[in-house]
């Protein structure tokens, strides 16, 4: 089958600067994948360049066997994207602007839809609201329905819970759920890792343009360390010396696979002389993962 | 499967729904979009015919005011025009919701196509406007109204191709405020508006026949009197040659994607 999106090593330079340096990636139909990286690693710009919005400098890029650049008009019908920045049109209204966004797509009547997509996120009420009247999190709400107008088969999603309630992201996961059970693939970059932890099947995190981890979510759980336990202790660099990671201060960090593991971890530590003062026991979470992929990368 | 439905797709929907947007964005302030512009010129004709009515006439036995409607018609169209593409551009661009627009599958041509397209309708509004409020006032006749309606949609087409250049370029207000200010408004003002060039020493004359604004007008005002500075072929041909050049430099920079798509 076609994947969603195929990238293959992608470069884009701005300047002198190298936002992404070869970017090479695969995301199958129906996946829930997730994009993760720090500030500045380069995931808007990768979403920019699938889009159509950023030219790269090297590099193609296909949704759904569609070339974004020679064969956009059809590349984009099956594209959708939620943008990070919370841009709106002051002009209109919330209904008149998804009716305009439906017609740029080359639908001309498309109410029935609307009035799904509203009802799903909770904007009917608001449908004929200006849009400067609408609060942060309701304008970031109809960002997510202008990217659906078209029912695009391909769902990118740029950090879509920044600033929205726990009760609309919540909902919007479980509209975001349906979408994907319905067949639609989805995309998100989150700095949010739980979200990713629970919803993602599939993980790639990006760091200064380049991919340094790219797995199922649960491999990647188990391949960085399963567990983890987290020692206060009197002389860090004694812990360190032991095969800790320091975090902060005088907490290091260990991994460990089994239970038993604990007490020769503890005996080592006493052995190198780095006395014990608190204990935490912490069950893998893509957090730690997401810490210890960008501190070897 | 998702898939199927998006596989249809019509290229005329969504031209037609960009000039619309377009159209409904300063018909929605059109108190300011086309209004204004009006009352604008009906004062410049109120002060200038006030003064100079009876001293000047032109083409023999044309009072000066009658002379003036067309020219400040044409004035008003085309600098409005020239401010719709240019603001609504800028605007999208300042505030990001430019990407609504660069998102869908609409091509450069269509992009192009729409916005000068809306620009020329506000031109023509505004140019309509101004004509209405002046027509009680003198006795303007119209000898070859397709000159008229011709001069008028290409000199409105150039403007609003301009706009969608200055748009493009322009980082910020002032920016393009600079090229209202420093190019279109001085072009304009010199192009013969206020005074036939046959008026003018020597040396005026001939710069002025390098000012494409003087042969929007000139052709422009054929189309009113039947008498021209100049052949209205030759306005027609030059308004042309500007028309498609300054098209041809428009198309290319979208067709690049110049500061839209970087
Ligand atoms: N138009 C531009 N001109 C110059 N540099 C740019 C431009 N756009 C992005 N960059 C740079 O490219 C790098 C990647 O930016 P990008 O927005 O893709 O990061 P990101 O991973 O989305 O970060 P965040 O999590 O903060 O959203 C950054 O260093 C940014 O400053
Ligand atoms: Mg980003």
């Amino acid at each position: 089958m076609t994947p969603a999106i195929r990238i293959d090593s992608v470069t884009k330079h701005y300047g002198a600067f190298q936002a992404l340096a070869g970017v090479s990636l695969e995301v199958a139909q129906g996946e829930f994948f997730g994009l993760l990286g720090p500030n500045g690693a380069g995931k808007t710009t990768l979403i920019s360049s699938l889009a159509g919005l950023t030219r790269p400098s090297s590099g193609t890029l296909e949704v759904m066997g569609h070339d974004v650049v020679t064969d956009y008009r059809r590349a984009r019908m099956k594209f959708g994207v939620v943008p990070q920045e919370l841009v709106f049109d002051p002009f209109f209204s919330v209904r008149e602007l998804l009716r305009i966004q439906s017609g740029y797509f080359g639908i001309a009547r498309n109410e029935e839809w609307i009035d799904e997509v509203l009802d799903n996120l909770d904007l009917l009420p608001k449908a004929n609201a200006n849009m400067r009247t609408l609060s942060g999190g309701m304008k970031r709400r109809v960002l997510v329905a202008q990217a659906l107008v078209h029912r695009p088969p391909v769902i990118v999603l740029d950090e879509p819970t920044a600033g929205v309630d726990v009760e609309l992201r919540q909902g919007l996961w479980q509209f975001i759920r349906k979408l994907n059970r319905d067949g639609h693939t989805i995309v998100l970059t989150t700095h949010y890792l739980e979200e990713a932890e629970t919803l993602c099947g599939r993980i790639a995190m990006l760091k200064a343009g380049k991919i340094v981890a790219l797995d199922s979510t649960r491999a990647l759980l188990k391949q960085f360390a399963s567990h983890s336990l987290r020692v206060r202790v009197t002389d860090a660099d004694a812990a360190l010396a032991v095969g800790g990671v320091i975090e902060d201060g005088s907490w290091v960090t260990f991994g460990f696979d089994a239970y038993a593991d604990v007490e020769q971890l503890l005996a080592r530590l006493r052995e190198a002389g780095a006395g014990v003062e608190e204990i935490q026991i912490g069950e893998p979470d893509l957090e730690r993962v997401f810490v210890e992929v960008m501190n070897r990368a | 499967m998702p898939d199927r439905e998006s596989e249809r797709f019509s290229p005329w929907i969504g031209f037609r729904t960009l000039f619309y947007k377009e159209v409904l964005r300063f018909w929605k302030v059109g108190f300011q979009t086309v209004a204004a512009p009006v009352l604008n010129a009906v004062l410049f004709l109120l002060i200038f015919s006030h003064v100079l009515d009876r001293h000047v006439t032109v083409y023999g036995d044309i009072s000066y005011t009658t002379f003036l409607v067309p020219g400040l018609i044409m004035m008003s169209l085309l600098q409005n025009a020239f401010a719709n593409s240019s603001s609504s551009l800028i605007q999208s661009k300042i505030t990001g919701n430019i990407i609504f627009v660069l998102l869908p599958p609409i091509s450069y041509r269509e992009f192009f196509t729409a916005y000068v397209t809306a620009s020329v309708l506000r031109g023509l509004m505004v140019g309509v406007g101004v004509w209405l409020v002046a027509a009680p006032f003198v006795d303007l006749p119209m000898a070859h109204p397709l000159w008229v309606l011709m001069f008028a949609v290409l000199g409105g087409a150039i403007l609003g191709s301009f706009g969608v250049i200055a748009g493009i370029w322009a980082d910020k207000f002032d920016q393009l405020s600079a090229f209202q200010n420093f190019l279109i408004m001085p072009l304009t003002m010199l192009s013969g508006v206020f005074y036939s060039i046959h008026s003018l020493p020597g040396l005026w004359q001939s710069i002025s026949h390098v000012n494409p604004f003087f042969f929007m007008i000139d052709g422009f005002r054929y189309g009113f009197f039947g008498q021209s500075d100049v052949s209205p072929w030759l306005s027609l041909a030059v308004v042309g040659a500007c028309f498609v050049l300054l098209s041809a430099l428009t198309l290319s920079m979208l067709a690049r994607g110049y500061k839209l798509r970087n």
